[in-house]
Protein backbone atom coordinates (compact mmCIF):
# COMPACT_ATOMS: atom_id res chain seq x y z
CA UNK A 1 0.00 0.00 0.00
CA UNK A 2 2.41 2.37 0.80
CA UNK A 3 4.50 1.32 -2.24
CA UNK A 4 1.41 1.98 -4.54
CA UNK A 5 0.95 5.82 -2.64
CA UNK A 6 4.44 6.54 -3.13
CA UNK A 7 4.50 5.47 -6.97
CA UNK A 8 1.34 7.79 -7.37
CA UNK A 9 3.83 10.70 -5.84
CA UNK A 10 6.08 10.15 -8.31
CA UNK A 11 4.09 9.82 -11.06
CA UNK A 12 2.22 13.26 -10.01
CA UNK A 13 5.35 14.84 -9.23
CA UNK A 14 6.30 14.08 -12.68
CA UNK A 15 2.93 15.49 -14.79
CA UNK A 16 3.86 18.11 -12.83
CA UNK A 17 7.41 18.80 -13.77
CA UNK A 18 6.16 18.36 -17.37
CA UNK A 19 3.52 20.62 -17.07
CA UNK A 20 5.31 23.15 -15.17
CA UNK A 21 8.52 22.89 -17.74
CA UNK A 22 5.77 23.26 -20.77
CA UNK A 23 4.34 26.24 -18.99
CA UNK A 24 7.75 27.86 -17.94
CA UNK A 25 9.00 27.48 -21.55
CA UNK A 26 5.49 29.67 -23.03
CA UNK A 27 6.38 32.10 -20.14
CA UNK A 28 10.22 32.18 -21.05
CA UNK A 29 9.68 32.83 -24.66
CA UNK A 30 6.73 35.00 -23.99
CA UNK A 31 8.16 37.79 -21.27
CA UNK A 32 11.79 36.86 -21.94
CA UNK A 33 12.75 36.28 -25.22
CA UNK A 34 10.68 38.47 -27.20
CA UNK A 35 11.88 41.21 -25.63
CA UNK A 36 15.36 40.53 -27.50
CA UNK A 37 13.20 41.12 -30.83
CA UNK A 38 12.89 45.05 -29.64
CA UNK A 39 12.73 47.34 -31.83
CA UNK A 40 11.02 44.97 -34.10
CA UNK A 41 7.44 43.43 -34.34
CA UNK A 42 7.46 39.80 -33.56
CA UNK A 43 5.70 38.00 -36.17
CA UNK A 44 3.76 36.34 -33.46
CA UNK A 45 4.72 32.41 -34.21
CA UNK A 46 5.96 30.29 -31.37
CA UNK A 47 8.78 28.10 -32.18
CA UNK A 48 10.41 26.54 -28.26
CA UNK A 49 11.26 23.62 -26.91
CA UNK A 50 13.07 21.53 -24.19
CA UNK A 51 16.23 20.81 -24.96
CA UNK A 52 19.52 19.22 -23.58
CA UNK A 53 23.35 19.74 -23.14
CA UNK A 54 24.17 17.96 -26.41
CA UNK A 55 20.85 18.41 -28.47
CA UNK A 56 20.09 20.44 -31.75
CA UNK A 57 16.99 22.00 -33.47
CA UNK A 58 16.32 23.46 -37.04
CA UNK A 59 13.90 25.44 -38.41
CA UNK A 60 13.22 26.13 -41.51
CA UNK A 61 11.61 29.53 -42.97
CA UNK A 62 11.12 31.58 -46.30
CA UNK A 63 12.59 35.47 -45.83
CA UNK A 64 11.06 37.71 -47.81
CA UNK A 65 12.78 40.75 -49.62
CA UNK A 66 11.64 44.48 -48.50
CA UNK A 67 11.40 43.25 -44.99
CA UNK A 68 14.27 43.41 -42.25
CA UNK A 69 14.41 40.70 -40.20
CA UNK A 70 15.70 40.10 -36.36
CA UNK A 71 16.56 36.40 -35.33
CA UNK A 72 16.84 35.98 -31.28
CA UNK A 73 17.41 32.53 -29.94
CA UNK A 74 17.54 32.78 -26.07
CA UNK A 75 18.11 29.46 -23.54
CA UNK A 76 16.70 29.93 -20.29
CA UNK A 77 19.71 30.23 -17.45
CA UNK A 78 20.08 26.45 -17.08
CA UNK A 79 21.60 26.15 -20.33
CA UNK A 80 25.03 27.44 -21.62
CA UNK A 81 24.87 30.03 -24.17
CA UNK A 82 23.09 28.40 -27.30
CA UNK A 83 25.28 28.26 -30.79
CA UNK A 84 23.44 28.73 -33.99
CA UNK A 85 24.00 29.17 -37.91
CA UNK A 86 21.75 30.16 -40.72
CA UNK A 87 22.23 28.39 -43.69
CA UNK A 88 21.04 28.12 -47.23
CA UNK A 89 19.64 26.14 -49.53
CA UNK A 90 22.96 25.53 -50.67
CA UNK A 91 24.54 24.46 -47.51
CA UNK A 92 26.49 27.96 -47.24
CA UNK A 93 26.83 28.97 -44.12
CA UNK A 94 25.74 32.84 -43.78
CA UNK A 95 26.13 33.56 -39.99
CA UNK A 96 27.33 31.50 -37.20
CA UNK A 97 27.00 33.11 -34.02
CA UNK A 98 30.29 31.36 -32.53
CA UNK A 99 32.12 33.95 -34.67
CA UNK A 100 30.37 37.01 -33.07
CA UNK A 101 30.51 36.20 -29.17
CA UNK A 102 27.24 33.95 -28.93
CA UNK A 103 25.47 36.63 -29.94
CA UNK A 104 21.34 35.89 -29.36
CA UNK A 105 20.57 37.82 -32.13
CA UNK A 106 21.14 38.73 -35.90
CA UNK A 107 19.57 41.19 -38.42
CA UNK A 108 19.46 40.91 -41.91
CA UNK A 109 17.79 42.40 -44.91
CA UNK A 110 17.14 40.03 -48.30
CA UNK A 111 17.59 41.29 -52.49
CA UNK A 112 15.60 38.70 -52.77
CA UNK A 113 13.56 35.76 -51.03
CA UNK A 114 14.92 33.22 -49.68
CA UNK A 115 14.51 29.62 -47.94
CA UNK A 116 16.65 29.45 -45.33
CA UNK A 117 17.50 27.12 -42.34
CA UNK A 118 18.22 27.78 -38.82
CA UNK A 119 20.22 25.12 -37.03
CA UNK A 120 20.58 25.27 -33.15
CA UNK A 121 22.56 23.53 -30.70
CA UNK A 122 22.98 23.35 -26.90
CA UNK A 123 26.77 23.04 -26.19
CA UNK A 124 27.96 20.88 -23.34
CA UNK A 125 28.40 23.11 -20.51
CA UNK A 126 30.94 22.99 -18.04
CA UNK A 127 29.45 22.18 -14.98
CA UNK A 128 30.37 19.32 -13.00
CA UNK A 129 26.61 18.07 -12.47
CA UNK A 130 26.18 14.37 -12.76
CA UNK A 131 23.12 15.24 -15.08
CA UNK A 132 23.26 17.25 -18.13
CA UNK A 133 21.08 20.85 -18.04
CA UNK A 134 18.09 20.85 -19.83
CA UNK A 135 15.96 23.91 -20.32
CA UNK A 136 13.34 25.67 -22.80
CA UNK A 137 15.42 27.17 -25.93
CA UNK A 138 12.95 29.45 -28.04
CA UNK A 139 13.52 30.42 -31.65
CA UNK A 140 11.84 34.09 -32.26
CA UNK A 141 11.66 36.20 -35.30
CA UNK A 142 11.02 39.79 -35.64
CA UNK A 143 10.19 41.88 -38.46
CA UNK A 144 9.78 45.27 -40.07
CA UNK A 145 9.57 46.99 -43.23
CA UNK A 146 12.98 48.21 -45.16
CA UNK B 1 5.86 11.59 4.33
CA UNK B 2 8.92 10.80 2.23
CA UNK B 3 11.60 10.49 4.67
CA UNK B 4 14.96 12.34 3.36
CA UNK B 5 17.18 8.94 2.94
CA UNK B 6 14.23 8.18 0.26
CA UNK B 7 15.29 11.80 -1.01
CA UNK B 8 18.65 10.66 -3.49
CA UNK B 9 17.17 7.70 -4.80
CA UNK B 10 13.84 9.29 -5.73
CA UNK B 11 15.47 12.76 -7.12
CA UNK B 12 17.09 9.88 -9.51
CA UNK B 13 13.39 8.24 -10.24
CA UNK B 14 12.07 11.45 -11.20
CA UNK B 15 15.55 12.27 -13.61
CA UNK B 16 14.50 8.58 -15.66
CA UNK B 17 11.06 9.11 -15.95
CA UNK B 18 12.05 12.41 -17.68
CA UNK B 19 14.40 10.41 -19.74
CA UNK B 20 11.91 7.96 -20.41
CA UNK B 21 9.22 10.67 -21.34
CA UNK B 22 11.55 12.92 -23.56
CA UNK B 23 11.93 9.12 -25.59
CA UNK B 24 8.73 8.20 -25.36
CA UNK B 25 7.70 11.92 -26.52
CA UNK B 26 10.39 12.29 -29.02
CA UNK B 27 9.70 9.14 -30.87
CA UNK B 28 6.80 10.14 -32.91
CA UNK B 29 9.18 12.74 -34.06
CA UNK B 30 11.71 10.83 -34.87
CA UNK B 31 9.50 7.85 -36.37
CA UNK B 32 8.38 10.66 -39.15
CA UNK B 33 11.63 12.22 -39.64
CA UNK B 34 13.59 9.32 -40.48
CA UNK B 35 10.96 8.08 -42.94
CA UNK B 36 11.54 11.47 -44.35
CA UNK B 37 15.54 11.81 -44.38
CA UNK B 38 16.28 10.69 -47.83
CA UNK B 39 12.85 12.04 -49.61
CA UNK B 40 12.43 15.15 -47.65
CA UNK B 41 12.93 17.81 -49.75
CA UNK B 42 11.81 21.11 -50.97
CA UNK B 43 13.35 19.61 -54.12
CA UNK B 44 12.17 22.43 -55.97
CA UNK B 45 14.15 24.77 -54.50
CA UNK B 46 17.30 22.44 -53.38
CA UNK B 47 19.69 21.54 -55.70
CA UNK B 48 21.10 18.78 -53.79
CA UNK B 49 18.90 17.51 -51.13
CA UNK B 50 21.48 16.05 -48.87
CA UNK B 51 20.73 19.75 -46.91
CA UNK B 52 18.21 17.31 -44.90
CA UNK B 53 21.53 14.48 -44.51
CA UNK B 54 22.04 16.04 -40.71
CA UNK B 55 17.95 16.39 -39.75
CA UNK B 56 17.97 12.56 -37.45
CA UNK B 57 20.83 14.66 -35.19
CA UNK B 58 18.02 17.19 -34.50
CA UNK B 59 15.68 16.48 -31.73
CA UNK B 60 13.46 18.93 -33.16
CA UNK B 61 12.11 20.34 -36.07
CA UNK B 62 10.21 23.20 -36.94
CA UNK B 63 8.76 24.34 -40.06
CA UNK B 64 8.01 27.76 -39.74
CA UNK B 65 5.21 29.51 -42.15
CA UNK B 66 4.43 33.66 -42.65
CA UNK B 67 2.09 34.09 -39.67
CA UNK B 68 -0.89 36.41 -40.35
CA UNK B 69 0.53 39.31 -39.08
CA UNK B 70 3.64 38.53 -41.76
CA UNK B 71 1.61 37.92 -44.78
CA UNK B 72 -0.45 41.11 -43.76
CA UNK B 73 2.83 43.06 -43.90
CA UNK B 74 4.20 41.33 -47.33
CA UNK B 75 1.11 42.25 -49.03
CA UNK B 76 0.76 45.72 -47.80
CA UNK B 77 4.67 46.37 -48.74
CA UNK B 78 4.34 45.00 -52.28
CA UNK B 79 1.87 48.11 -52.75
CA UNK B 80 -1.40 46.39 -52.26
CA UNK B 81 -4.84 48.13 -51.86
CA UNK B 82 -7.01 47.96 -49.13
CA UNK B 83 -10.70 46.34 -50.07
CA UNK B 84 -13.03 45.68 -47.52
CA UNK B 85 -14.55 42.86 -49.83
CA UNK B 86 -11.87 40.70 -49.84
CA UNK B 87 -12.27 40.20 -45.86
CA UNK B 88 -14.26 36.98 -44.75
CA UNK B 89 -18.26 38.19 -44.07
CA UNK B 90 -18.48 38.19 -39.93
CA UNK B 91 -21.83 36.57 -40.53
CA UNK B 92 -20.19 33.30 -41.46
CA UNK B 93 -18.55 32.73 -37.59
CA UNK B 94 -21.16 30.65 -36.80
CA UNK B 95 -21.45 28.92 -39.77
CA UNK B 96 -17.67 27.13 -38.33
CA UNK B 97 -19.15 24.16 -36.48
CA UNK B 98 -16.07 21.35 -37.44
CA UNK B 99 -12.48 21.58 -35.51
CA UNK B 100 -10.92 22.21 -38.77
CA UNK B 101 -12.97 24.99 -40.07
CA UNK B 102 -12.86 26.76 -36.97
CA UNK B 103 -8.79 26.39 -37.32
CA UNK B 104 -9.16 27.70 -40.83
CA UNK B 105 -10.88 30.56 -39.69
CA UNK B 106 -8.64 31.56 -36.69
CA UNK B 107 -5.56 32.32 -39.06
CA UNK B 108 -8.29 33.78 -42.19
CA UNK B 109 -9.98 36.05 -39.75
CA UNK B 110 -6.06 36.72 -38.18
CA UNK B 111 -5.27 37.81 -40.99
CA UNK B 112 -8.05 39.80 -41.64
CA UNK B 113 -7.88 41.61 -39.03
CA UNK B 114 -3.80 42.26 -39.18
CA UNK B 115 -4.94 43.12 -42.33
CA UNK B 116 -7.14 46.25 -41.79
CA UNK B 117 -4.46 47.00 -38.83
CA UNK B 118 -2.25 47.95 -41.18
CA UNK B 119 -4.23 50.20 -43.44
CA UNK B 120 -5.62 51.96 -40.24
CA UNK B 121 -9.03 50.46 -40.35
CA UNK B 122 -10.18 50.60 -37.06
CA UNK B 123 -13.49 49.90 -36.04
CA UNK B 124 -12.80 47.08 -38.92
CA UNK B 125 -9.76 45.64 -36.69
CA UNK B 126 -12.36 45.29 -33.51
CA UNK B 127 -14.76 43.11 -35.23
CA UNK B 128 -12.27 41.20 -36.59
CA UNK B 129 -10.22 40.85 -33.61
CA UNK B 130 -13.71 39.91 -32.00
CA UNK B 131 -14.17 37.24 -34.57
CA UNK B 132 -11.09 35.55 -33.96
CA UNK B 133 -11.80 35.80 -30.45
CA UNK B 134 -14.96 33.60 -31.29
CA UNK B 135 -12.70 31.30 -32.90
CA UNK B 136 -9.98 30.98 -30.64
CA UNK B 137 -12.87 29.91 -27.52
CA UNK B 138 -14.81 27.81 -29.95
CA UNK B 139 -11.48 25.80 -30.20
CA UNK B 140 -10.72 25.80 -26.24
CA UNK B 141 -8.09 28.08 -26.59
CA UNK B 142 -8.21 29.95 -23.41
CA UNK B 143 -7.18 33.36 -22.73
CA UNK B 144 -5.71 34.03 -26.12
CA UNK B 145 -8.28 36.91 -26.96
CA UNK B 146 -9.75 37.90 -23.82
CA UNK B 147 -11.97 41.46 -22.69
CA UNK B 148 -8.95 42.87 -22.08
CA UNK B 149 -7.15 42.02 -25.50
CA UNK B 150 -10.31 44.16 -26.62
CA UNK B 151 -9.99 47.46 -24.68
CA UNK B 152 -6.27 47.51 -24.88
CA UNK B 153 -6.85 47.37 -29.13
CA UNK B 154 -9.82 49.68 -28.82
CA UNK B 155 -7.80 51.89 -26.66
CA UNK B 156 -4.56 51.99 -28.75
CA UNK B 157 -5.99 52.49 -32.27
CA UNK B 158 -4.35 55.26 -33.32
CA UNK B 159 -0.96 53.59 -32.49
CA UNK B 160 0.12 51.77 -35.65
CA UNK B 161 2.91 49.35 -33.45
CA UNK B 162 0.51 48.84 -30.29
CA UNK B 163 -1.53 47.11 -32.53
CA UNK B 164 0.42 45.33 -34.54
CA UNK B 165 2.07 44.14 -31.02
CA UNK B 166 -1.40 43.30 -29.92
CA UNK B 167 -2.31 41.32 -32.65
CA UNK B 168 1.45 39.60 -32.46
CA UNK B 169 0.56 39.07 -28.61
CA UNK B 170 -2.82 36.95 -29.24
CA UNK B 171 -1.16 34.96 -32.01
CA UNK B 172 1.43 34.34 -30.54
CA UNK B 173 -1.30 32.99 -27.24
CA UNK B 174 -3.18 31.32 -29.60
CA UNK B 175 -0.06 29.26 -31.02
CA UNK B 176 2.07 28.47 -28.01
CA UNK B 177 -1.44 27.48 -26.21
CA UNK B 178 -1.93 24.78 -28.83
CA UNK B 179 1.13 23.61 -29.42
CA UNK B 180 2.07 23.85 -25.32
CA UNK B 181 -1.64 21.30 -24.89
CA UNK B 182 -0.06 19.11 -28.05
CA UNK B 183 -2.44 20.32 -30.43
CA UNK B 184 0.38 20.87 -33.02
CA UNK B 185 -2.30 19.52 -35.41
CA UNK B 186 -4.66 22.61 -35.12
CA UNK B 187 -1.92 25.09 -34.82
CA UNK B 188 -0.81 24.27 -38.52
CA UNK B 189 -3.97 24.09 -39.73
CA UNK B 190 -4.73 28.16 -38.29
CA UNK B 191 -1.31 29.07 -39.49
CA UNK B 192 -2.34 27.26 -43.51
CA UNK B 193 -5.94 29.27 -42.82
CA UNK B 194 -4.11 32.37 -42.07
CA UNK B 195 -1.34 32.23 -45.69
CA UNK B 196 -4.01 30.66 -47.74
CA UNK B 197 -6.23 34.17 -46.78
CA UNK B 198 -3.20 36.26 -47.83
CA UNK B 199 -2.20 34.26 -51.01
CA UNK B 200 -6.28 35.36 -51.46
CA UNK B 201 -6.60 39.11 -51.10
CA UNK B 202 -3.10 39.12 -52.96
CA UNK B 203 -4.61 36.86 -55.77
CA UNK B 204 -7.59 39.10 -55.97
CA UNK B 205 -5.59 42.25 -55.81
CA UNK B 206 -3.77 41.08 -58.64
CA UNK B 207 -6.53 40.33 -60.92
CA UNK B 208 -6.15 40.89 -64.41
CA UNK B 209 -3.32 43.77 -64.48
CA UNK B 210 -0.39 42.17 -66.34
CA UNK B 211 2.52 40.36 -64.10
CA UNK B 212 5.10 41.94 -65.70
CA UNK B 213 7.04 43.98 -63.00
CA UNK B 214 4.58 43.71 -60.90
CA UNK B 215 5.36 43.21 -57.52
CA UNK B 216 1.80 41.53 -55.60
CA UNK B 217 2.45 39.17 -58.61
CA UNK B 218 5.94 38.36 -57.34
CA UNK B 219 4.50 38.18 -53.54
CA UNK B 220 2.71 35.11 -54.97
CA UNK B 221 4.44 33.78 -56.66
CA UNK B 222 7.36 33.16 -54.46
CA UNK B 223 4.93 31.57 -51.53
CA UNK B 224 6.03 28.59 -53.81
CA UNK B 225 9.14 28.71 -51.54
CA UNK B 226 6.94 28.54 -48.06
CA UNK B 227 4.26 26.08 -49.73
CA UNK B 228 7.45 23.62 -49.56
CA UNK B 229 7.34 24.71 -45.83
CA UNK B 230 3.40 23.41 -45.56
CA UNK B 231 3.85 20.28 -47.14
CA UNK B 232 6.51 19.25 -44.82
CA UNK B 233 4.55 20.97 -41.89
CA UNK B 234 1.50 19.18 -42.50
CA UNK B 235 3.01 15.97 -43.09
CA UNK B 236 4.90 15.93 -40.05
CA UNK B 237 1.54 16.45 -38.10
CA UNK B 238 -0.34 13.49 -40.25
CA UNK B 239 -0.23 11.18 -37.12
CA UNK B 240 -0.43 12.03 -33.60
CA UNK B 241 1.69 10.92 -30.67
CA UNK B 242 -0.71 7.37 -31.09
CA UNK B 243 0.18 7.04 -34.37
CA UNK B 244 -3.23 7.53 -35.77
CA UNK B 245 -3.86 9.61 -38.57
CA UNK B 246 -5.38 13.12 -38.08
CA UNK B 247 -8.68 13.25 -40.53
CA UNK B 248 -8.06 16.85 -40.63
CA UNK B 249 -4.84 17.26 -41.49
CA UNK B 250 -5.41 14.23 -44.55
CA UNK B 251 -7.95 15.91 -45.47
CA UNK B 252 -6.27 19.34 -45.85
CA UNK B 253 -3.00 17.91 -47.86
CA UNK B 254 -5.62 16.41 -50.46
CA UNK B 255 -7.04 19.54 -50.50
CA UNK B 256 -3.96 21.88 -51.22
CA UNK B 257 -2.73 19.16 -53.98
CA UNK B 258 -4.15 21.39 -56.94
CA UNK B 259 -2.64 24.30 -55.31
CA UNK B 260 1.01 22.32 -55.56
CA UNK B 261 0.18 21.63 -59.04
CA UNK B 262 -0.01 25.18 -59.96
CA UNK B 263 3.02 25.68 -58.17
CA UNK B 264 4.90 23.60 -59.83
CA UNK B 265 4.69 25.73 -62.94
CA UNK B 266 6.23 28.47 -61.34
CA UNK B 267 10.52 28.46 -61.63
CA UNK B 268 12.49 30.37 -59.40
CA UNK B 269 16.49 30.41 -59.54
CA UNK B 270 19.15 32.00 -57.44
CA UNK B 271 22.29 33.12 -57.54
CA UNK B 272 24.58 32.28 -54.76
CA UNK B 273 24.07 34.65 -51.65
CA UNK B 274 27.21 36.53 -50.38
CA UNK B 275 26.53 38.52 -47.10
CA UNK B 276 26.97 42.17 -46.55
CA UNK B 277 27.76 42.64 -42.78
CA UNK B 278 27.14 46.58 -42.40
CA UNK B 279 29.63 46.94 -38.95
CA UNK B 280 27.86 50.10 -38.37
CA UNK B 281 23.91 49.44 -38.58
CA UNK B 282 24.27 45.64 -37.46
CA UNK B 283 22.25 44.76 -40.12
CA UNK B 284 23.63 42.36 -42.82
CA UNK B 285 22.28 42.52 -46.79
CA UNK B 286 22.24 38.94 -48.07
CA UNK B 287 22.77 39.73 -51.72
CA UNK B 288 21.44 37.65 -54.32
CA UNK B 289 19.12 37.88 -57.53
CA UNK B 290 16.72 35.62 -58.06
CA UNK B 291 14.21 34.84 -61.61
CA UNK B 292 10.86 34.11 -61.42
CA UNK B 293 9.02 33.00 -64.17
CA UNK B 294 5.44 31.57 -65.19
CA UNK B 295 3.46 32.09 -68.16
CA UNK B 296 0.57 34.61 -67.85
CA UNK B 297 -1.65 31.35 -68.21
CA UNK B 298 -0.37 29.60 -65.03
CA UNK B 299 -0.45 32.18 -63.27
CA UNK B 300 -4.22 32.75 -63.97
CA UNK B 301 -4.58 29.13 -62.88
CA UNK B 302 -3.17 29.68 -59.86
CA UNK B 303 -5.02 32.50 -59.01
CA UNK B 304 -8.14 30.10 -60.08
CA UNK B 305 -6.81 27.40 -57.13
CA UNK B 306 -6.15 30.15 -54.62
CA UNK B 307 -9.74 31.47 -54.87
CA UNK B 308 -11.27 27.82 -54.85
CA UNK B 309 -9.72 26.58 -52.11
CA UNK B 310 -10.34 29.95 -49.97
CA UNK B 311 -14.09 29.58 -51.12
CA UNK B 312 -14.05 25.93 -49.49
CA UNK B 313 -12.22 27.50 -46.29
CA UNK B 314 -14.66 29.90 -45.36
CA UNK B 315 -17.86 27.89 -46.29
Amino acid sequence: MKNILRVIIILGLFVSVQSYTNAQCKGFAKKICKLELIPYIHDGNYHAAVLTEGEEAELYKTFYSDQEYRIAICGSDALPDIEFQVIDAHKNVLYDNRNNGLNRIWDFTLESSQQLKISVKVPVGNSESEYPASGCVAIMFGFREK
Amino acid sequence: MISKTYLPGLLRFIFICNLVFFVVACGTDKKNKKGQGDEVGLEDFISDDDIFDDINKAKKIFYSLPSPLETAMLIKSAGADYDPELLNDLGNVRNYITNKSKALNLGIYTTDLSFASLFDQTQTSINYMNASRSMAEALDITDAIDNETIKNLENNLDNRDKVMDIISETFLNSSSYLKENDRQGVAAIVLVGGWIEGLYIAAELVGNSPIEDNKLADRILEQKLSFNIVERMLEDNRTNEEGEEDVDIVSLIEQIQDLKTAFDKVMIESTQIEVDADEQSNVSTLKSKTNISVTPEDFKQLQIVINKLRTDFIQ
